[in-house]
């Protein structure tokens, strides 16, 4: 058996781990190892070749690739980083005894100081939102058939529809059509796209895409390989309507119906779950509720933009550097922040108090659906507003920030909720 | 293949009851040949049904389906080490909610009975929320069939072909029957769509196609009345909710719907009962749906909706009269049915197989042992259940066994390349699932079904866009460049 010891052990080589381990670094940790169990580094990223990434980081605009490559560089230069490819972590235990195996040297039981969590996150599928119908092939998630074109070099299908308008779906609607496939419609059962709006704008509107909001598939037809869909408008409660159904024929139907923070690591050495997040419960430092476990990116939270990711990873890999030195600040007193009203999910749910390397805390907030002319308050235990942000729209596909000062956590009483009411005019 | 021209038997249909037929005749120095039309064998309706070994108590005492599933259940103990089988004996139960309820199981403790099933009781309300405390609390009693276990029937398929052609049976999938040939009343051979086979006997094992089969040859005794069955499973993480395999008071036309662990630790709720026309329509349906979660919550109030990760059915190939087939047929000599094989069918299989076996005897087949017959089959590796130390030394031999593709269910390159090249070897994605049970998890092959796909083209030195699901027209992926492009994997 191959046994090893490192300060801080990143479970994932995606945008979160990458960022992760090269803080670690600049944070002081002597012994880093990324865990990847692809054949790169790189995570999604790497299937994700249309631009539109980094321009908050690099503040220019770079494909997925690109945007990998720069955290790749920034990692490889360091010799305290240790990268392994084509391994999977099998387990890891609450002492941070992380097993995993490759095939080049078998079992490894991996002894770590400080775990970050950065697995990403998976999509959801057919028989999640129990589409009924036939079971043909040609049915794919937008991810997996995203891999297939990208990366692999094979299309899914020639005459396609996309049930959800996730950002992936969205990608791939245009995707396919530069490779001359036919994309019939996009379906979406809720009344908005949870996409980002540049998507829909240049995804699907310059390509004469139709979007149908407030629809779904109600059968999927084919015995050997999908020939089509029925379709139907859907009630106020995501009901399909009798008397609406229209058949869409296709030879393909991709699914981008919701992504799942992957936490199944997680889950078995214990870290308390945010049911609404699906996420890991963490602090601003990103460390969950078992000491010297953390997690950043997309295992936490779904982001809308990799630059988010990379941001969150680079807070989780200070502080875990800082655990594994024996350096951070214990945690004494911690207060909960909670969401309300339009406001569906917040990240950290937990604020540290007395950790005065901290100055601002960045919340990270989705509302439930869209709003217009919003306002964000974020008020202590004695319903005091301790800060709040304007906003003309929020859409759930759109991640809200909002920077606050430790201090005002400080005098906020036991809890702070983020809450959420109507501009009106004045 | 060499292409097969001649054989004593050839036996229609890969399903579980082919499968257990070729494997029990493979003891005897016969030449035997199964066709099966589609890429793999277990594709029809062994790869969709509840999966259980029932104790056999269902069934009425002088019909075929009470005999051989007493049987076939007891066979199934001695399979179980022979061919390494995946079965749990879990016993099961059948719950009442009323009086008449009460009465319907107690009819069915004296039928069992009568049938010879070992250790039938009725339990009381306490005792059966004791075994499965999550039942709903208004239950009255229940009966209780310690003998009963659920399995893995294609598993069980698969087995069974393997060791058949260990045994030199050959095994033609993609073989598609178009008729039967007979020469003045006499079996001569099969036509297949890729040739003749001449043969003197043909045992008949299609399934919900087995009247058509019969047809050929103008035998028109039986029609099977194809019955859908439609299911819901659930992830292993709520799979603790049940036990034991949990039916409701059966009513005249089913077991009802049931609540059911699998041997994988998932759990399912299902089937319902409809009758269809399309002998092909595995869809599953909105009000089929409802309807199955509505019945089900009848026995398990809290049924978590949102850990579901794939929804199917199936269909049962009832024959007309309502037992199983499994005669002679009166219009052409040397032609006998193992046909109607709806439940009990999966438990009874290694039964029909003995009982089939026996027609041919009675009908002059000389049946010589063979000497060099191999009972046991080589276990499958499974590198999850596997210790550390096992784990190590296997991919030192073999470095496949260290990259997992599987990410739900820890199933490795190693195993999926065994699945590809054991005996009766898998040849599409949905083969590989089910020997393997790469994609059965949560994220049903989201992950993992690319990387299966491009395993697959490597093995079978086939173009990835060559690689199917499941049926032989069911292709996944198309060429988007013309000319060279490498997949690796």
């Amino acid at each position: 058996m191959n046994n090893h010891n490192y300060d801080v052990v990143i479970i994932g080589g995606g945008p979160a781990g990458l960022a992760a381990a090269y803080s670690a670094k600049l944070n002081g940790a002597k012994k880093i190892l990324v865990i990847e169990r692809d054949r790169e580094l790189g995570g999604i990223l790497q299937q994700c070749i249309h631009n539109g990434f980094g321009l908050h980081r690099f503040k220019q605009e770079l494909t997925g690739p690109g945007y990998a490559q720069r955290y790749i560089k920034m990692v490889e230069e360091h010799p305290e980083i240790e990268i392994m490819l084509d391994t999977m972590v099998l387990e890891v235990s609450e002492d941070k005894l992380v097993l995993a195996v490759n095939p080049e040297v078998g079992i490894l039981k991996i002894q770590a100081k400080a775990v970050i969590f950065t697995m990403g996150c998976r999509e959801r599928t057919r028989g999640a939102i129990r589409t009924p119908g036939w079971r043909p092939a040609g049915v794919f998630t937008a991810g997996a058939a995203q891999r297939m074109v990208n990366m692999e070099g094979y299309i899914p299908g020639k005459k396609v529809v996309i049930l959800g308008s996730g950002d992936i779906g969205l990608i791939m609607a245009r995707r396919l059509t530069l490779e001359g496939a036919q994309v019939q419609a996009v379906l979406e059962i809720m009344p908005y796209s949870n996409g980002l709006t540049r998507n829909i704008v240049q995804c699907l509107e310059d390509f004469n895409i139709p979007l149908h909001l407030a629809h779904t598939i109600v059968a999927i037809q084919g015995n050997e390989r999908i020939t089509g869909v029925t379709c139907a408008k859907v009630d106020e409660n995501m009901r399909p309507i009798p008397g609406t159904e229209f058949e869409l024929e296709c030879d393909c139907l991709l699914l981008s119906v919701g992504l799942i923070p992957e936490n199944e690591i997680s889950e078995e050495v214990g870290v308390k779950i945010d049911p609404k997040t699906s996420g890991p419960i963490v602090d601003q430092r990103r460390q969950t509720s078992i000491p010297g476990f953390f997690a950043a990116g997309n295992v936490v939270h779904v982001h809308d933009l990799v630059d988010f990711v990379s941001e969150e990873g680079e807070i989780a890999g200070k502080y875990a550097a800082l655990y594994a030195q024996g350096i951070l600040p214990e945690s004494y007193r911690t207060i909960n922040v909670l969401g309300e009203n339009a406001i569906r999910t917040v990240v950290p749910q937990k604020i540290v108090l007395d950790d005065t390397s901290i100055d601002a805390v960045r919340l990270f907030m989705r509302v439930g659906k869209p709003e217009e002319k919003l306002i964000v308050e974020v008020t202590g235990a004695k319903e005091q507003v301790i800060a709040t942000k304007r906003l003309p729209i929020a859409k759930p596909g759109e991640m809200i920030e909002l920077d606050i000062p430790v201090d005002k956590f400080r005098d906020a009483g036991e809890f702070v909720v983020v809450t959420s009411r109507k501009a009106v005019k004045a | 293949m060499q292409k097969v021209t001649k054989a004593d038997i050839v036996i229609i249909g890969g399903g579980i009851v082919g499968t257990a037929i070729a494997r029990d005749l493979s003891k005897y120095k016969l030449d035997v040949v199964l066709v099966e039309k589609q890429p793999d064998v277990a594709a029809g309706t062994t790869k969709a049904n509840s999966a259980i070994l029932h104790a056999g108590f269902d069934a009425h005492p002088d019909t075929l389906k009470a005999k051989l599933n007493v049987r076939g259940n007891a066979l199934y103990h001695e399979l179980e080490k022979e061919l390494n089988l995946d079965i749990k004996w879990t016993g099961s139960l059948v719950v009442a909610k009323t009086d008449e309820e009460m009465e319907t199981i107690n009819e069915l403790l004296v039928r069992g009975n009568e049938n010879g099933v070992p250790g039938l009781e009725i339990l009381s309300k306490d005792e059966v929320l004791a075994k499965e405390p999550n039942l709903s609390t208004d239950v009255k009693g229940a009966l209780w069939a310690p003998s009963a276990g659920i399995f893995l029937p294609f598993g069980a398929a698969v087995a069974f072909a393997d060791n058949a052609i260990m045994n030199g049976v050959k095994v033609i999938t993609e073989c598609t029957v178009e008729e039967i040939l007979i020469e003045n009343g006499q079996v001569t051979g099969v036509q297949t769509d890729k040739g003749t086979i001449n043969c003197k006997y043909v045992i008949n094992a299609a399934g919900v196609h087995a009247d058509d089969i019969s047809r050929t040859v103008g035998d028109n005794s039986f029609s099977i009345k194809p019955r859908k069955g439609e299911y819901i499973l659930f992830d292993r993480k709520v799979g603790g909710l049940v036990n034991t395999v949990v039916f409701p008071a059966p009513s005249k036309v089913s077991k009802g719907i049931l609540i059911c662990p699998t041997v994988h630790g998932n759990f399912f709720i299902g089937p319902n009962a409809q009758d269809i026309e399309n002998k092909e329509d595995i869809s599953t349906s909105p009000t089929g749906m409802s309807e199955i979660i509505d019945r089900a919550q009848g026995l398990l109030p809290h049924i978590p909706l949102r850990e579901a990760i794939t929804q199917f059915s199936g269909i049962r190939a009832a024959a007309d009269c309502g037992d199983f087939v499994i005669r002679k047929s009166d219009y052409a000599a040397g032609l006998i049915h193992a046909a109607g094989i709806q439940s009990p069918g999966l438990t009874a299989a290694p039964a029909i197989a003995e009982f089939v076996t026996e027609i041919l005897e009675k009908d002059g087949l000389q049946l010589i042992k063979k000497d060099d017959f191999k009972p046991e089959s080589t276990k499958q590796i499974i590198f999850k259940e596997l210790s550390l130390d096992e784990k190590q030394s296997l991919i030192e031999e073999n470095p496949l066994y260290g990259r997992v593709i599987c990410r739900c269910e820890t199933i490795t390159e190693g195993e999926i390349v065994a699945a590809i090249h054991q005996p009766c070897g898998a040849k599409t994605v949905d083969g590989i699932k089910r020997r393997t049970r790469a994609g059965m998890g949560r994220c049903q092959g989201g992950f993992c079904g690319p990387r299966v796909t491009a395993i697959l083209a490597r093995e079978l030195n086939i173009s990835v866009a060559e690689v199917r699901k499941e049926t032989a027209g069911s292709y996944l992926f198309f060429e988007k460049i013309p000319g060279d492009c490498e997949v690796k994997s």
